[in-house]
């Protein structure tokens, strides 16, 4: 009983710093945009250019580390977004296999970062800055208001084009050729999915880091997909398990001091596990 | 009234043509049936019918009183999508996805000419049901009403009965030519050319030899006596 008292003590505690309010908010928009996105990429084998792209990132990140740029986003967006164009149009174009273009960008990205880091770093503790990049700041508290205003203007922008293009995204998503067959034009739809993706890579690297993106795309469709049947049903299960892992995965890290982006991934991945074993119990009576 | 024409047309990829020469025009209210070997180019002629893929030379030319968005569509069986979430009537609607322009939802009226068309085809029920569980039979006909919800003027389907049970490829014929009948045109590659040549009023043989004409014609010539012999021995 004491235990709960204190927790929630605490809780009310760190609740009453503006900064652990804007860690919250900011993480859940992430969580959110990322998991809806994430329901289209997933069903049409795109999953890995999350991956890719959060690598990309990193590389543009270290170099505008190292030029000391005072806003870093003016380097990580447009080059996250080139590389996000490039990847979906090789994964068209058959000259280049789509998996081998993203590997080889997402590796070639990432040895590029480290080593500008290393031989041209201000820093003194370059291990200590690429392994936040990597895998997120220990805590996402450091959080300007600047920066939570970006995210929030840039969540709410994604999730309107989400909404107002739902159908047409669950067209093209379910069949590219019959939408084209319509007469809508895919490589513009393609296009904005790129860009689309691009932006919720660059914001979802603040909340749980390069490496760990990924999750927050893949795990809540996953999830969602053992346990419905119907386009609707899985993407409003994919946003609400995305953004309850994301609230549990940052109290947990507020409250045990656990860094926040593995919490959260490791939240998806519980809840993912807890799918599977609903789906075998359901199909199991 | 004729809708398509296509004249000395060249399909294949990108320079290398699979088959070359091919004249031959649909009007409205007409059932082709495309025949031929396997690998001869029938659903590359089907793709670039559809602007799906670049004609290697010549073009296929729609008449203006077809819109792009007056097309239906019923590819062959997509093997890629066999876990996709979505229930037959999510995908039913999305063939008004031409329709919408910039409109973000389905109208009232969409949904309801949804409905009916599912209700015609024997779907209805179906609507709530998961498309992956659905039975060969089932799945083509949810596509094929979402490729009537697109559009009842012109019909593409590319093999619309392979992989049907007996039963449900007498039913699918029977609703293709019903369908036929109230008006629609049907353009068809059929691998089974003995109900190709029963229910289509014209063939377009593709391969080593080409023809094209009214299927009582298709039956007297060389190409489709040889065709159809051959089938029958391999039969």
């Amino acid at each position: 009983m004491t235990a709960i008292m204190t927790l929630t003590e605490k809780l009310t505690f760190y609740l009453d710093y503006p900064f652990v309010r804007y860690a919250i908010i900011v993480g859940l928009l992430i969580a959110l945009v990322s998991s809806l996105l994430g329901v289209t990429l997933v069903l049409r084998h795109f999953s890995y250019i999350g991956d890719g792209l959060s690598h990309v990132a990193f590389g543009a990140m270290s170099v505008a580390v190292v030029l000391k740029l005072s806003d870093r986003m003016l380097l990580i967006l447009p080059v996250t977004i080139f590389s996000a164009v490039i990847l979906l149009k090789s994964g068209q174009n058959r000259r280049v296999k789509g998996d081998a273009a993203v590997a080889m960008l997402s590796v070639g990205a990432l040895a590029f970062g480290y080593l500008t880091v290393n031989v041209a770093g201000a820093s003194a503790n370059v291990s200590g800055d690429v392994c936040s990049t990597l895998f997120g700041s220990t805590s996402i508290l450091t959080l300007t208001t600047g920066e939570v205003a970006l995210c929030a203007v840039l969540s709410a922008v994604t999730l309107m084009l989400f909404l107002l293009l739902y159908n047409r995204l669950f067209a093209l998503t379910f069949d590219e050729n019959f939408a084209r067959v319509c007469g809508i034009s895919v490589e513009f739809y393609n296009l904005l999915l790129a860009v689309i993706i691009a932006v919720i890579i660059v914001l979802a690297m603040n909340l749980v880091g390069a490496l760990l993106v990924s999750a927050l795309i893949i795990f809540p469709t996953m999830a969602a997909m053992r346990l419905f049947e119907s386009f609707r049903a899985v993407t409003a299960a994919s946003a609400a398990i995305s953004v309850s892992c994301a609230l549990i995965g940052i109290l947990v890290s507020v409250l045990a001091g656990t860094p926040v982006g593995s919490t959260i991934v490791v939240a998806d991945a519980l809840a993912f596990g807890l799918s599977m074993i609903a789906a075998r119990l359901r199909g199991g009576v | 009234m004729e809708q398509i024409r296509c004249n000395n047309l060249s399909i294949g990829y990108g320079e290398q043509a699979i088959a070359s020469g091919l004249s031959f025009s649909v009007n409205a209210g007409d059932y082709l049936c495309i025949v031929g070997e396997n690998g001869a180019g029938k659903s590359t002629l089907m793709r670039t019918l559809l602007g799906l893929q670049k004609p290697v030379s010549g073009q296929p030319v729609y008449s203006p009183d077809v819109r792009k968005n007056e097309i239906g569509y019923l590819p062959q069986q997509m093997h890629t999508q066999r876990d996709f979430p979505a229930t037959a009537g999510e995908i039913v609607l999305s063939g008004f996805q031409g329709q919408t322009g910039w409109r973000p939802f389905y109208r009232r009226s969409e949904k309801a000419e949804a409905r009916a068309i599912m209700r015609r085809l024997c779907i209805e029920e179906l609507a709530g049901r998961s498309f992956r569980n659905l039975s060969g039979g089932q799945q083509q006909k949810v596509l094929l009403a979402r490729a009537l919800c697109a559009s009842g003027k012109i019909l593409f389907m590319d093999e619309p009965v392979t992989g049907l049970d007996p039963e449900a490829t007498r039913e699918m014929y029977a609703i293709i030519g019903e369908l036929n009948r109230g008006g629609t045109t049907i353009v068809m590659i059929s691998h089974d050319i003995l109900s190709a040549v029963r229910y289509a009023d014209h063939i377009l043989h593709i391969g080593n030899a080409c023809f094209f004409g009214r299927n009582e014609d298709y039956l007297r010539s060389e190409t489709g006596k040889r065709f159809l012999n051959r089938r029958e021995v391999g039969l």
